[in-house]
């Protein structure tokens, strides 16, 4: 194990959409730049895998652009917490790469946010995200039988890529209601799940509710998952609609409830978050100086306003800020429908009583909800729990905890992730 | 065809195409379980992405290393807990 040191004008943090393009713009200005990631690859996971391949057209422009272009990608690195100064420390596989920078870009992303229901934690129940993840990353399905559930557009987006990878994808289960749906224009939300996939998909998508035409898919508003059974491993789910209550045979159920920003590093930063994204100002400059974020990270929007936040977060730390400023028109009108999305895939309060006394709610720790609901606050249920405190730190049950009780998670402390013991005496010295 | 490596799953050869994740390795490997919980639970891969740390096994010797954020290499050896 070993220690480097990386110094750059701009050091951006996530390689998805929005990192990318604040990395290009700023790239493009002549600066020094630095894209630091988790993944083994560039892209995110909405790029996933596209940084070579690319299946869509958006993917294929920017990654051009990206290679146009001087940046320094240091991939598979876990940044883990704050140096001295302006500089942050990440763990590789090689040892801890110090990364000094002169402005600073968030652009963590975002995760699904996952709900307790008896059986959620049986193997072979995952995120959509997760699921799709793993397929673009070989595991194979052809022939599988999904259940996709849960909430956003992202169900459609997955139900399409696994349908195209030979998926038997028995149905979708949207829990927002047909009216909400319909408010915000069923047709809006195929168009979100762009790329190659969206004719197809459009085509494959029987009416909601309606019986499937063919080999389409049924995508039943109002429907969600109750519970989760199998021995060992998932073999089949309950689902209700309406009065309806029944179980669906599958190998995988894919579920998530649409997406909570990772705030955790700008948390860290000192950024103030508001409403569990981190406040930014016109030119996505964080409440701390030099410190910007853009993307998902600032509240989920979607593609479009990812890379345009980024574009526009590149070019305030190059001082481009006239440039920056013609950008703010487009950003507006992702920002309206980023705002109509999220209210239409808001959470229904009956969600809240999936979960059973018995049922674990913290992963990693295997605390029961019966455990957890005569605590007071977040921090009175790590005390006395350990609820958030396992190795995810609260990334899975923390989105789900502030749903159950409203508890919002407080006080990120370093590491934010779990590094080596040698990476934790390394970072001793850096302080 | 594309390139592809080889892994062992807990003493199963398991064929993957390169640029692969162990945790698909381990799920075509026919294992499910990849870690015990804290109450002995089996668990698989929940996020995909590198957060929930569901899908740790031991890789080549390491303990808890996250199965969706390493890439299969050849000859490498992976074990469950499951």
């Amino acid at each position: 194990m070993g220690e480097s040191r990386h110094v750059c004008d701009v050091l951006v943090v996530g390689a998805g959409p929005a990192g990318l393009a604040a990395a290009f713009r700023a790239a493009e200005s002549g600066l020094r730049v630095i894209v630091v990631d988790d993944n083994p690859a560039a892209g995110g996971q909405i790029w996933r895998g596209e940084n070579s391949k690319p299946a869509s057209a958006d993917a294929q422009v920017w990654f051009e652009r990206i290679r146009s272009v001087e940046i320094e990608f240091i991939n598979g690195a876990r940044v883990f917490q704050h140096g001295a100064g302006k500089t942050l420390l990440a763990e590789t596989t090689h040892g801890v790469a110090e990364l000094n920078y002169t402005s600073l870009v968030l652009a963590t992303g975002a995760r699904e946010r996952f709900l307790p229901f008896p059986g959620w934690t049986l193997p072979n129940v995952m995120g959509a995200g997760g699921l799709q993840a793993l397929v673009k990353t070989g595991l194979p399905i052809e022939g599988k039988r999904v259940v996709i559930a849960g909430s956003g557009p992202l169900l459609l987006a997955v139900a399409a890529y696994l349908r195209v990878q030979g998926a038997d994808v028995l149905l979708i289960a949207e829990q927002a209601s047909s009216m909400k749906l319909a408010r915000f224009g069923v047709g809006l939300i195929f168009n979100l799940s762009k790329a190659s996939q969206a004719l197809g998909l459009r085509k494959s998508f029987s009416r909601k509710g309606a019986k499937p035409e063919g080999r389409g898919v049924r995508y039943l508003s109002g429907c969600w998952p109750v519970a989760a059974h199998g021995d060992g491993r998932l073999e089949c789910v309950t689902l209700v609609r309406g009065g309806k209550r029944w179980q669906v045979a599958c190998d995988y159920l894919a579920c998530g409830f649409h997406l909570v920003p990772n705030v955790e590093l700008a948390e860290l930063s000192g950024c103030v978050i508001e409403s569990g994204s981190v406040r930014v100002d016109e030119f996505q400059q964080t409440t701390v100086p030099d410190v910007y974020s853009a993307g998902e990270t600032t509240g989920i929007g979607g593609l479009e306003l990812s890379l345009v936040e980024g574009e526009i977060a590149g070019l305030a730390a190059a001082g481009k800020h006239e440039a920056a400023r013609g950008l703010f028109a487009v950003r507006e009108k992702q920002r309206k429908f980023s705002e109509l999305l999220n209210s239409t895939f808001a959470l229904r309060d009956e969600l809240k009583s999936l979960v059973a006394a018995d049922t674990i709610v913290c992963r990693c720790e295997d605390v029961r909800f019966d455990q957890l609901r005569t605590q007071s606050s977040w921090r009175s249920a790590k005390l006395q729990t350990r609820c958030g405190m396992g190795p995810c730190q609260g990334r899975v049950c923390g989105a789900a905890v502030e749903f159950l009780f409203g508890w919002r998670a407080e006080s990120v402390r370093p590491p934010v992730l779990p590094v080596r013991v040698d990476s934790l005496i390394r970072s001793e010295f850096k302080l | 065809m594309p390139e592809m490596v080889t892994v062992i799953v807990d003493d199963v050869s398991v064929t993957m195409p390169a640029g692969s994740m162990v945790s698909a390795a381990v799920l075509k490997s026919g294992k499910h379980a990849f870690r015990r919980s804290a109450t002995g639970e089996p668990r698989g891969p929940l996020c995909g992405m590198g957060i929930c740390f569901e899908c740790r096994v031991t890789i080549d010797g390491e303990a808890h290393s996250r199965s969706c954020q390493t890439i299969c290499r050849n000859g490498m050896d992976v074990r469950t807990d499951g």
